[in-house]
């Protein structure tokens, strides 16, 4: 022990010294502390003229999910690398007080726009929007009514996609039953599960079969959530109930509770181990990209594309447009959407996938509206 | 071989305590480079003591606990940077140079982030504008703001602690009482301070409630109050969640688990009436709170048979004591005073209640009591370390973007630290003092 600290104390004092010596002329990206308190603005550099700070706070679920956090941070960086914003910055929320910490820390480090992640923020972003009437803040999943004139509600016609994840499901699923369960009783989650029922609601119709719908009642607005104090990151929970719904004989699972769905994942690939042909459906993001490893797994993604109206929020506040009205992803405008079939691309029968196109054509023109099959 | 009087180790740190105070004054963050010569003094005095029963005696082994933590902190910081072994090859002393500047930035950040920068303070006081006064004392707010409910669920399960009772429910004691105190806050008009009053007591009465639950389970059966407290949290999440799903807490048309605001009376007030201050009367609360609970434990006969029952429970027994009695009562005070923190959190931080109120407070209660070894002034002064940890956190983020998650790990390792005082000791070369106890007492009942 004795000699042991001995060495530590010489070699570290070695390194000191070093450091004592070269930390000053070495060239270390470092940044002094006092710039944390900033109050003033950061002067825009004479040779860039269109210097422009776009910053992000995200929810208390943080960076790591996979979806929803990381899906709203993507589209940052891309604003960034598309010279929507000369500068980004991004900070996590660990409780709910910290909302108006980060925002406020943000505004006094410079921040021209302010992104928000999730419906939580809602009344703090309104509130802060309030006092900084000149920043432009974009808010991700929340809309005001009325809109505030320099915040961009972006919200998203989840269902739409959904419809046509519940329709292709319909049309895969060789038992006929398709399970799956949400994070919280919550609109935001229930909105992919009333989709999944219209899409089979609407193959049934079309087909005269009876394909079922497990873990989700749409006229009743009732099904499986995961356990509250912890919907979005119990993968053990996700794994037991995939494992339920295989044994009730569903073939194909939608786990819309963010990190949970990872263990719903792990439990298709494992039965499929054991030669069971079962597939899972991602959300938010294509989750055969960002999730790897379950590439045998998922079949598609219920995609709301968040990156990118992201970025376009950005790109309008760097232009001066700060906000005053919401932003309504669908299958029109491309803002929802489902993801390529890639390696299962040979399950979706050519019949299958222009019935797909054909209910989406009738979604976009609004001759089908998902409404309508949830009865 | 006679002993040195200071441990290599202590050395070591010096040394790397002067190379930070150095680039401290270099970047000229004289706040951090105060903090640091303060600790430093701390540390010089601490290792002349003997661990023991004196006020530094008892300071020592956390002081050197929390230095070893930044340390070790400091340490993964530099081996977790995929740069450093980019660079290290080509040019070993410089990336190591460079890499000891990004710790020092970002622990010089995150003291700045915590305490504010005293430049500013002076400026601003100078200019009288309240904006610039508000911005100034921001960081200190924000650090008192976090520190509030850490104080309150600290001394609950600091109670709880030394009556023998391992209460891990803080959690949901204080879910509850926010529940009650958001309810109260939303629904029962009352004027101004008698508002607050209901709220607050609601609060205390929700937790105090939740507390009884496990205390007359363990009284009167026997349950073990690790396995009921840790259950009766998860039904608090779930009773909390369904409450705010339905219309007894959510507003007219709303969607999300997010309750009303809660009426202005019910507000509690910030203590300065400038722009940016959020830290509110909670802290003062809290502080009181601390108080009663010292004065309590230590000053009444109620106190003495709390901590008799913690000791010894079958002496307590023997010398008269009832002991089903005593673990209710400190069961009810221990939840009463989680309560309390759930209830500060709404009425005074958020103003709303939603499932993400606590970031686990009440885990980090048991850290603090084990830290501020289950004494009451030690919480506060744990609460204060941890409530810097939390507010300092996203400017250090900010200025030099090191990921908040550190500071957990290094809260972590400031409760293994103290959880293991012989090692501390033997890296330190504390010398023990002949009465002193050799680790915080607590003491679990054969109950």
């Amino acid at each position: 022990m004795r000699s042991f600290n001995r060495l530590l104390a010489l070699g570290a004092s070695v390194a000191i010294i070093f450091a004592a010596c070269g930390g000053g002329a070495s060239a270390a990206p470092t940044i002094g502390p006092t710039e944390a308190a900033s109050i003033e603005a950061t002067p825009a550099p004479t040779e860039a003229p269109a210097a422009f700070k776009a910053c992000l706070v995200t929810d208390t679920g943080g960076l790591g999910d996979k979806g929803f956090n990381d899906n709203a941070l993507k589209g940052l960086q891309d604003a960034l690398a598309a010279g929507y914003a000369t500068e980004v910055k991004n900070l996590e929320s660990k409780k709910d007080a910290d909302y108006t910490s980060n925002i406020d820390l943000f505004v006094a480090d410079g921040c021209q726009q302010i992104t928000t992640v999730g419906f939580n923020m809602g009344e703090v972003t309104a509130t802060k929007a309030g006092e900084n009437g000149d920043i432009a803040f974009s808010i991700v999943d929340f809309a005001y009514d009325p809109a505030i004139p320099n915040v961009t509600g972006i919200v998203f016609a989840t269902e739409q996609a959904g419809m046509l994840a519940g329709y292709l499901a319909a049309g895969v699923s060789a038992t006929g039953k398709i399970g799956t369960y949400g994070g919280l009783p919550i609109p935001p989650v229930t909105v992919f599960m009333d989709g999944l029922a219209a899409g089979i609601a609407y193959y049934n119709q079309e087909k005269g079969t009876s394909v079922e719908l497990l873990g989700w009642n749409a006229a009743a607005q009732s099904g499986v959530m995961a356990p509250a104090d912890n919907p979005w990151g119990n993968s053990d929970f996700g794994n037991q109930q995939a494992q339920a719904f295989f044994q009730e004989g569903a073939d194909i699972v939608v786990p819309v509770a963010g990190g949970t769905g990872i263990g719903s994942f792990n439990a298709a690939k494992q039965a499929q181990s054991e030669g069971k042909k079962v597939y899972a459906i991602g959300v938010d993001t294509d989750q055969y990209l960002t999730a790897p490893g379950f590439e045998s797994v998922i079949l598609t993604s219920i995609q709301k594309i968040i990156d990118k109206a992201v970025a376009d929020a950005i790109n309008l506040a760097s232009q001066g447009n700060i906000g005053g009205t919401n932003y309504v992803g669908t299958l029109a405008n491309g803002g929802v959407g489902i993801s390529p079939f890639h390696d299962l691309s040979s399950l979706v029968s050519a019949d299958l996938s222009a019935g797909v196109d054909a209910l989406k054509a009738k979604i976009v023109d609004g001759s089908v509206k998902v409404a309508d099959y949830l009865k | 071989m006679r002993r040195l009087p200071i441990g290599p180790a202590t050395i070591l740190w010096t040394i790397v305590a002067i190379a930070f105070a150095v680039q401290f004054a270099l970047e000229g963050a004289y706040i951090a480079l105060g903090v640091e010569i303060l600790v430093g003094l701390v540390v010089l005095v601490l290792s002349t003591r003997p661990q023991g029963r004196t006020f530094l005696g008892r300071l020592k082994l956390p002081v050197l606990a929390i230095i070893s933590a930044f340390i070790v902190g400091g340490v993964v910081l530099i081996f977790s940077d995929l740069e450093f072994y980019a660079a290290f090859p080509g040019d070993p002393l410089g990336t190591l140079a460079a890499s000891l500047g990004r710790v020092g930035s970002a622990y010089g950040a995150l003291i700045v982030g915590a305490l504010g920068d005293p430049g500013k303070i002076v400026a601003a006081l100078g200019s009288g504008n309240a904006n610039k006064i508000g911005i100034a004392f921001r960081p200190i707010s924000e650090t008192l703001l976090a520190t509030t409910p850490l104080i309150l669920a600290g001394l609950a399960v600091a109670v709880a602690f030394r009556s023998g009772i391992f209460n891990i429910g803080a959690e949901g004691q204080l879910k509850i009482g926010a529940v009650f105190a958001v309810w109260v806050g939303i629904w029962v008009p009352l004027p101004g301070p008698l508002h607050i009053l209901a709220a607050l007591a609601a609060g205390v009465i929700g937790g105090a409630a939740w507390g009884f639950i496990p205390g007359i389970l363990k009284a009167k059966t026997g349950a073990h109050e690790v396995i009921t407290t840790i259950m009766l949290n998860a039904i608090a999440q779930q009773i909390m969640l369904t409450l705010l799903l339905s219309p007894i807490l959510q507003p007219e048309g709303g969607t999300t688990p997010i309750s009303r605001t809660v009426m202005d009376s019910a507000q509690l007030p910030v203590l300065l009436d400038l722009p940016k201050i959020r830290v509110h009367f909670g802290l003062i609360i809290a502080l009181l709170a601390a108080v009663w609970t010292s004065w309590l434990m230590f000053r009444t006969t109620k106190g003495f048979e709390f901590r008799a029952a913690g000791l010894n429970p079958r002496a307590a027994g023997y010398a008269g004591m009832r002991a089903g009695r005593t673990i209710v009562l400190a069961m009810i005070v221990s939840g009463g005073l989680a309560g309390l923190a759930g209830a500060s959190e709404v009425l005074g931080t958020t103003h709303y209640l939603s499932p993400t109120i606590s970031p686990g407070y009440g885990w980090d209660a048991i850290a603090l009591a084990l830290l501020g070894g289950t004494r009451p002034s030690g919480v506060v002064i744990a609460a204060l370390l941890f409530g810097a940890l939390r507010a300092g956190g996203p400017s250090m983020a900010l200025a030099t973007g090191v990921p908040i998650d550190l500071l957990a790990f290094i809260s972590a390792l400031v409760i293994m630290f103290v959880a293991a005082p012989r090692l501390v000791r033997e890296i330190y070369r504390v010398r023990l003092s002949a009465t002193a106890p050799s680790t915080p007492q607590v003491v679990e009942t054969p109950l």
